[in-house]
């Protein structure tokens, strides 16, 4: 796949492919396009050649608003809640195309991030960092998705948040969903990731199993800092 | 005491009146801010045009107000509202959609309202020439004398049908307008669009849909704000003109993006405008007998004479913007 801002190509051949129920784990060196993919693979960017497939049907350049209705969804790098609404109404907003009634679907996301119940009338630009990053994935997973992009979900999170928001990513996986993720702690995502892509440069460089990935010298060497 | 009346009919009512109409004005330019990022500078156009569509309606059916005992142009202003409605998403159809596909920077965007509003201009005085009309075809402007029940004041209270039902028109579309921006499905994912268009489309909000309805709701309340105030005084062509910075600065000063700081700016530019062309020396006057003997109390004391009103309206913006440049209230976002 080909596809960049404008006149600028950044995506020069990509390739990449993961089966239902697994979670895979972009990571490569800041630049490199890993944003960049996932925006394209949403429709927020032109794809210029190549193609893009969920489930056998072809996405290519297919608008947002289609492609959350076909079950998938995305939480940005970064701007990713809406400062200004209160939790609860960045969630609905998350549910915007539901016609149904969702509330059960609300009480399971408040059962499963506790802070956020705490604070659900409280705008959520007032929220710390990884509250946050908590109200962005829940805003996502409110149209329940097939298949969920994230990207850096753990970027400038402390520690004990980043173990929190990777368990959730398991628990939001052992649900069914499908995870595409971009991430900074690239030997930590690795880990849990069923397959792995390093991207450099707009090309994917090495794809394999997440383990397979920790093992190679070479990648450890260049990219997971030894 | 009767000078007090005076005060009241010349600051209060007429404030309260003038303070509606420039709200309704500021929160269609506030909320066209807030989602498409762009100072629309023909707005005080779209309120002749929503005003003269009234006007149209009135002279077809001159006595449709007669059997609801309203004024004709007044039972005209849903019909008006509406059309002026489409007007606006016409308007954005034509020449602002395309300038947004294309990512032009606000500044073009600016400029092409510029564009629209001198071309809306000249249409209305192609069509309609530059001569002030009244509302008032096969009816008459009822004007009420309110006699307070205390002693001593002869002087009546003066208020008109039309500022009547400025005012509670104004009330209601502002509290309608709330309930819509944060209890419906729809209102609320303005608001989203308006923190974060990105994300909002990211969430699968139908960006373009909400782009029209803030075309609606802007022409609507231009629509209404025109007409109330054309039916109050008269309907000039050149309303636009005289309307334009008012608003502007209503809305600038309450904080651009935030529908209710452009409320209070709307009452706080009116009441300014009432206060500084009202004749102080007849509040001054009765009080001649305490003062020295040295000081005349002259025969106008204003601060500002009635035909430069429109300098009221400016020197706020300025002193707000200089005391705190980003408006009464945090702007940006609805
Ligand atoms: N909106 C944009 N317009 C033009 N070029 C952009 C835009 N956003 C990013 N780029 C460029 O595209 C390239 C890839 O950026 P991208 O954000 O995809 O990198 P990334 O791999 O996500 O990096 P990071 O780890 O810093 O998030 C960079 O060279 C960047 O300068
Ligand atoms: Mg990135």
């Amino acid at each position: 796949m080909h596809a960049g801002y404008g006149g600028t190509l950044i995506l020069k051949g990509v390739d990449l492919q993961l089966q239902q129920g697994q979670i895979g784990v972009i990571a490569g060196p800041n630049g490199a396009g890993k944003s960049t993919l996932l925006k394209s693979i949403f429709g927020l960017l032109t794809v210029h050649s190549g193609s893009i497939q969920l489930a056998g049907e072809l996405i290519t350049n297919v608008e947002p608003n289609v492609l959350v209705k076909r079950g998938m969804a995305f939480v940005p790098q970064e701007k990713n809640v809406f400062e200004s609404l209160s939790v609860e109404e960045n969630l609905q907003m998350g549910a915007y195309l539901r016609r149904d009634n969702y509330n059960h679907l609300l009480e399971k996301i408040y059962a499963d991030f506790p802070p956020l119940a705490i604070k659900r009338k409280q705008p959520a630009g007032e929220l710390s960092g990884g509250q946050r990053q908590m109200v962005a994935i829940a805003r996502a997973l409110m149209m329940e998705p097939r298949l969920i992009l994230l990207d850096e979900p753990t970027a400038g999170l402390s520690p004990l948040f980043m173990e929190e928001i990777f368990a959730q990513i398991l628990g939001i996986n052992a649900d069914g969903v499908s995870v595409l993720m971009v991430e900074q702690n690239a030997r930590q995502a690795l880990t849990i990731a069923d397959q792995g892509f390093i991207l450099t440069a707009g090309k994917n460089r090495y794809t394999d199993s997440g383990q397979h990935l920790l093992q190679n010298p070479e990648v450890a060497k260049s990219f997971l800092g030894g | 005491m009767n000078k007090l009346v005076f005060f009241a009919n010349k600051v209060v009512i007429s404030g309260f009146a003038i303070g509606s109409v420039y709200a309704m004005g500021a929160i269609g330019v506030t909320l066209v801010f807030a989602i498409l990022r762009f100072a629309h500078f023909a707005h005080g156009d779209l309120m002749t045009v929503g005003a003269f569509f009234a006007y149209a309606l009135t002279v077809l059916f001159p006595t449709a107000g007669a059997s609801l005992g309203l004024p004709t142009g007044f039972v005209m202003l849903p019909l008006a509202m509406a059309m002026t409605a489409l007007f606006a998403m016409a308007l954005d159809r034509l020449f602002y959609r395309k300038l947004r596909a294309n990512g032009v920077k606000p500044v073009v965007m600016v400029m092409a309202s510029i564009g629209v509003a001198l071309m809306l201009q000249g249409l209305v005085r192609l069509f309609a020439g530059t001569a002030s009309r009244s509302f008032f075809i096969a009816e008459h402007k009822e004007i009420f004398r309110i006699a307070l029940p205390i002693e001593g004041i002869t002087r009546k209270l003066v208020i008109t049908e039309p500022q009547i039902l400025l005012v509670v028109f104004s009330v209601l579309v502002v509290t309608v307008l709330h309930f819509f921006l944060t209890r419906s499905r729809f209102g609320k994912a303005m608001r989203a669009m308006s923190d974060n268009a990105d994300l909002a489309r990211v969430s699968g909000i139908n960006t373009q849909t909400v782009v029209m309805m803030t075309w609606v709701i802007a022409g609507a309340l231009a629509a209404a704000a025109g007409v109330l105030l054309s039916l109050d005084v008269s309907l000039k062509p050149d309303m636009s003109f005289n309307l334009l910075l008012p608003i502007f600065a209503a809305a600038i000063v309450g904080g651009v993006g935030s529908p209710f700081g452009a409320i209070a700016g709307a009452y706080m530019v009116g009441f300014a405008e009432t206060l500084a062309v009202f004749n102080w020396s007849v509040l001054l006057r009765p009080l001649a007998g305490w003062l020295p003997a040295w000081i005349e109390i002259p025969v106008k004391l204003a601060f500002v004479p009635t035909e430069y009103k429109l300098t009221v309206p400016f020197f706020i913006l300025v002193v707000v913007l200089i005391w705190r440049p980003t408006g009464m209230f945090r702007g940006k976002v609805l």
